[in-house]
């Protein structure tokens, strides 16, 4: 079996100074007191990459400076999904008897150590190099592609869009560690500026600087007791010009996978952290997962269903959109935040019956897809 | 004048767009299993034969998706904003990211033009 022991992170935002691995370490520091392990009893360590800071093994640059000496060790690279992908080769790993404890971490000072200009040129190599790229297409570009079909197609509008983005800032307002954290309103996001029509300012995430991490193992080493019950993946596509059928991106596919794994079903899910890198993304992964029917993200939010109190309480920290994005980090906040409402540890956010929880990261373009299944044990 | 994002090395993609600097929107099809692909690889990806030849579209297709471009990648890029980039289905059966007119909305019939863009020739589609 495979736990979530211990969990970290340090604020999310604009923070003057930080570094990759400065953000690294207070993590990893903070997600090791959480867990009550030291340094020396790690022996897996799982990190992604970091656009700042571009390297050949990163993995070992973390343990060396965390004084770890780790009997298996390597970076991975799923894009968004990378975080719930880490923490899926954890369970891997400590199930397979290989590793008793695997440190999980993910950092990087995206927002403040290179330009605006830098971090959207980096990003839009997401795209294809000969295909996409010189057409001058953004990361929100190809999002706003995604948008513009999918709305045609289902019958999605801006408002339905616009509510999403609204539930995200108002739970962010309650963890103080989010990036953007003052309230917005429907007609905000709608008079936000054009970014990649039909997407707008306030439809993206905010680039952030920020750390996080978890430790995933065989037993459970602190009070909390949050089990990795089933994980899957699925990957159709790389560039959003290769996606064959929009309404089967690999989304279903995954969850579908991770549910069998757990032996549940969608129904059985009291908690949802999904990838929400745009109010798109989040629409398109809970209508094509199933959560709600097509078109039904927006009356969804609208009617609270994804509250505290709702009844499919979702992304609690504010997801990407306002808790924010420092790349990989970005997407295993989805995932701490996961264990610390299934440990009853969520404070003013916690949700009533958070017993099993399901975390589904996107990377790419809908390209890469790793889903998961948590329970309280 | 000096393109503002360069092209990778790969000589297939580097003859894809001499091919458009020279008017022509190639794609690929397979000799052993007859089916359509783009973006040019070399290889179907149908069938896993190596037999692929180059052929040229009508320049004749539908809009699948289309957005708005306000703020570009780059700097350089800044002068042609807004533009706008779309997905286009040809009708040989290959779908491919081009420009096109903002104007236009999805299931629009279309024609291939071309346009400078960046220092380089790049396809561009205009209501049919
Ligand atoms: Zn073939």
């Amino acid at each position: 079996m495979a736990f979530i022991s211990g969990v970290g992170n340090t604020r999310y935002g604009k923070i003057d100074g930080c570094t990759t691995m400065g953000l690294a370490a207070e993590a990893a520091h903070a997600a090791l007191d959480d867990a009550g392990l030291r340094p020396k009893e790690i022996d897996g360590l799982l990190t992604g990459y970091a656009t700042t800071m571009p390297h050949i093994m990163l993995a070992t640059v973390i343990a060396e400076r965390l004084g770890v000496r780790p009997a298996y060790a390597h970076a991975l690279q799923a894009g968004g999904a990378t975080g719930v992908a880490m923490a899926m080769l954890a369970k891997i790993l400590v199930d397979s008897g290989r590793c008793r404890a695997v440190l999980i971490v993910a950092a990087e000072n995206r927002a403040s150590g290179q330009s605006r200009d830098q971090a959207i040129q980096t990003l839009a190599q997401a795209g294809h190099p000969d295909y996409e790229v010189p057409y001058g297409a953004t990361i929100p570009a190809y999002y706003g592609l995604l948008a513009a079909r999918y709305m045609h197609q289902f019958g999605v509008t801006d408002v339905d869009l616009a509510e999403l983005a609204v539930v995200m800032r108002r739970h962010a307002g309650r963890h103080p560690d989010a990036h953007l954290r003052a309230p917005i309103s429907r007609d905000d996001v709608m008079a936000s500026k054009p970014i990649a029509l039909p997407l707008r300012l306030l439809d993206c995430c905010p680039v952030s600087d920020g750390g996080i991490a978890a430790v995933i193992t065989r037993e459970p080493t602190a009070a909390a007791k949050v089990r990795i019950r089933g994980a899957g993946q699925a990957h159709f596509h790389q560039h959003i010009s290769c996606a064959r059928d929009w309404a089967d991106m690999g989304a279903k596919a995954s969850a579908d996978r991770a549910l069998a794994d757990a032996g549940m079903a969608l129904g059985d899910m009291r908690y949802l952290a999904v990838y929400d890198s745009f109010t798109i993304t989040l629409a398109m992964l809970l209508e094509e997962i199933g959560f709600v029917r097509r078109a039904g993200a927006g009356e969804a939010a609208a009617a609270g269903r994804f509250d505290l109190t709702g009844d499919l309480p979702l992304n609690t920290h504010g997801g990407l959109l306002s808790f924010g994005h420092c790349g990989v980090g970005g997407g295993l906040a989805h995932l701490v935040e996961t264990q610390r409402q299934l440990a009853g540890r969520a404070g003013e956010r916690q949700v009533r019956n958070a017993t099993t929880g399901f975390v589904h990261g996107d990377g790419g373009v809908m390209s890469s897809h790793v889903s998961m299944v948590l329970e309280r044990v | 004048m000096t393109e503002t994002i360069s092209l990778s090395t790969d000589p297939i993609a580097r003859r894809w767009w001499a091919d458009v600097a020279g008017g022509r929107i190639g794609y690929e099809r397979c000799a052993d299993c007859g089916a359509a692909q783009f973006y040019p690889r070399g290889h179907c990806t149908a069938c896993g034969s190596r037999r692929v030849e180059t052929q040229y579209a009508a320049g004749t297709g539908t809009i699948f998706s289309i957005t708005v471009v306000h703020r570009p990648p780059s700097p350089a890029l800044q002068p042609f904003a807004p533009y706008a980039i779309a997905l286009v289905d040809l009708d040989e059966g290959v779908r491919l990211m081009a420009h096109a007119d903002p104007a236009l909305a999805i299931g629009a019939r279309v024609r291939a033009g071309f346009t400078s863009f960046g220092g380089r020739v790049v396809p561009r589609f205009a209501a049919e």
